[in-house]
């Protein structure tokens, strides 16, 4: 396991500003969630560690060498895809075992079937071992090629997007697992979703991306409680946080201050200002109420059992608001 | 009463499908069934009118095939009684066996120049086909577009320049000058074939190979090709049977070392008579590489059918 540094990294598909100017650093053992919506720029990142694209400019340290000139077989990583990610002509078992058969690792016979025992039974699949990778449903096929990547031990575990292809079962299961892993490998992991329940179940640290841009870096927590832009506070949070103009409740904004991010959960009832109920969602756990405030659309949650119906009035009022500039950026 | 379905078709379209399919498997196996039945007849069964179909099989066409035979006195046959089936035959014309014919010779210049060229072909068109599909070659499109051009012409239309370059190259009636003629005329086809089939391959394969640990020569043997067996198989019949079936470049450019067995088996006509029932042995034998070689590569071919089982 290793540190992995990028340094002004940038790169272009022609007109495409794919990664601009890219400084990251992945500490030794961190979890990181890369989150962005796609063309943000997440799988070209994976892409330049791995050593499947070249970077314009800018470099890449693993382990504190500089690999921009090694081929992805030398860099030492290991990447799960989002698709494609077994030979379909072979089995299940050398599916896990290609891995390891590779010229650079050369493992014993031995290992090799002890390494594939180990992994099959930590993912579940040891009854499948035999099977050819084609005979396996979806879910099967995606912890395989997680698999794959857990054969070895590499420098880091780089995954785009290995469980948007799964249903929801099994993406909370699996997710519950590749935490587990990392805890008990003391894995490196760089992750790419664009789900943000992963991004804040899993990681250690968050980065977000914009065009290219990382925006912010920093611990889940931090990113959803101290967002640096209006783009990083609408990525994270569900259902998403209210962008209102300044004025439109009651609250003693900064100078400048244009917006007000105000999360659903951060909204008292009872007092302040008036506001419609337009809609009233019940999701068993929580309630979501979906608000009008002077044509501004609020939602905010309140409790499961409400007896609140459309076309009633309730009072509301913020309570912590963030606050950003006419460019989005933060004010504190 | 059997209820509608929009998948399944009615027992009766199934019917006159089943009926036209067999109707049209007798059509085309028909010609070929008499070929295989003339080569047991005897001589003159085989051009008795109206046609036998119903006869006394011999193996006389076959001996007739692979020997050379030379008349000879009756004091000699008398001297000499028959030693093999096959001497039998020929005494019935008071022939004797002087030796082997130059069909065996034929047959295997056949062999060694159909599949040499074929393999060349894949080969070849498979690291073509492999590079135009996964790398960024400098006009690409332009390219493919001259590889494909050269087989816009016949190629007997270059038959007279090719003919006068072998007879300077030392080429002519040689083994390796009919492996490079027809692998240059197959490879444009092979290019453009394993290309379709191995764009098809999604490049997720060779990348998880590379980070696995493998350079891109063992991703591409270990990983690509082994998914585009089926292009390959495919390819490889094409290949075969052009060069296999090949008559005019064979005739113009081989005469004795290289001669295949195509210009051969008709100067069997010319030897003794029309011996039908020899041509008909030589052709049946002639059809034999092909079928056993698709038959083996069957398992391939259908193969293509369930290869879309990964999920896109």
């Amino acid at each position: 396991m290793a540190e992995v540094k990028l340094s002004g990294v940038s790169k272009s598909f022609k007109t495409t500003k794919a990664v601009v100017d890219m400084d990251l650093t992945v500490p030794d053992g961190a979890f990181v969630v890369l989150l962005g919506p796609t063309g943000a720029g997440k799988t070209t990142t994976l892409r330049l560690i791995a050593g499947l694209e070249n970077s314009d400019s800018g470099s890449i340290e693993i382990g504190g060498e500089v690999v921009d000139d090694l081929t992805p077989a030398q860099r030492d990583v290991a990447m799960v895809f989002q698709q494609y990610s077994l030979y379909p002509h072979l089995s299940v078992r050398d599916n896990l075992a290609f891995p390891l058969r590779s010229p650079i690792l050369k493992t014993t016979k031995d290992e090799i079937e002890r390494k594939v025992r180990e992994v099959a039974e930590v993912l579940h699949i040891p009854h499948k071992l035999d099977n050819k990778a084609t005979e396996l449903s979806g879910g099967e096929m995606q912890r395989v090629s997680i698999g794959r990547a857990l054969v070895r031990d590499p420098s880091i575990y780089l995954m785009d997007e290995p469980l948007s292809s799964l249903d929801a079962k099994l993406r909370a299961d699996l997710r519950v697992e590749l935490k587990r892993i990392h805890a008990e490998l003391a894995a490196t992991l760089l992750y790419v979703t664009h789900d943000q329940i992963e991004a804040m179940t899993m990681a250690t640290h968050v980065g977000v991306l914009d065009e290219g841009h990382l925006v912010q870096f920093g611990t889940p927590r931090d990113i959803y409680e101290n967002p640096s832009t209006i783009y990083v506070a609408a990525r994270l949070g569900q259902p998403r946080i209210n962008l209102l103009p300044v004025g439109l409740l009651e609250s003693v904004a900064p100078h400048g201050a244009e917006t007000m991010g105000l999360r659903p959960e951060n909204i008292s009832h009872g007092t302040g200002r008036d506001a419609s109920v337009v809609r009233v969602e019940h999701l068993g756990d929580q309630t979501r109420l979906h608000l009008k405030v002077a044509d501004h659309d609020v939602i905010t949650l309140t409790e499961p059992h409400t007896s609140l119906a459309p076309g009633e009035t309730i009072q509301i009022a913020p309570l912590n608001p963030i606050y950003f500039d006419v460019q989005g950026a933060r004010i504190s | 009463m059997s209820s509608f379905s929009i998948t399944e078709p009615s027992s009766r379209s199934k019917w006159v499908a089943g009926t036209l399919v067999i109707l049209y498997a007798i059509i085309t196996m028909l010609p070929l069934v008499w070929i295989i039945m003339t080569g047991f007849k005897s001589p003159s069964d085989a051009i008795s009118y109206p046609p036998k179909v119903v006869y006394e099989p011999t193996m006389e066409g076959y001996v007739n095939l692979f020997t050379t035979r030379t008349r000879q006195t009756e004091e000699y046959l008398t001297a000499n009684p028959p030693e093999t089936w096959a001497d039998e035959i020929v005494r019935q014309y008071d022939m004797v066996i002087v030796g082997p014919s130059k069909f065996g010779e034929r047959f295997l210049n056949s062999v060694i120049i159909g599949f040499g060229s074929t393999f060349l072909s894949i080969f070849l068109g498979t690291l073509a086909a492999y590079g135009f599909s996964r790398f960024r070659i400098p006009f690409a499109d332009d390219l493919l577009f001259f590889i494909l051009s050269t087989r816009m012409m016949p190629p007997i239309a270059v038959a007279i320049p090719i003919f006068l370059m072998y007879r300077n190259l030392g080429l002519s009636d040689t083994h390796l000058g009919m492996i490079l003629l027809y692998t240059a005329v197959n490879i444009s086809l092979a290019v453009w074939l394993l290309k379709g089939f191995i764009d098809e391959i999604p490049t997720e394969y060779e990348e998880a190979a590379l980070i696995d640990g493998y350079t891109r020569f063992q991703a591409f043997y270990k990983v690509v090709l082994p998914q585009a067996a089926t292009g390959i198989a495919s390819t490889a019949i094409f290949c075969l049977i052009f060069a296999w079936n090949e008559y005019a470049f064979a005739v113009l450019l081989t005469s004795a070392t290289a001669q295949t067995a195509p210009p051969f088996i008709p100067t069997i006509i010319g030897v003794g008579g029309l011996d039908w029932p020899a041509v008909a042995a030589g052709a049946t034998i002639f059809l034999l590489p092909v079928m056993i070689f698709t038959i083996v590569l069957r398992k391939h071919l259908l193969r293509g059918i369930t290869f879309g089982a990964v999920r896109k």
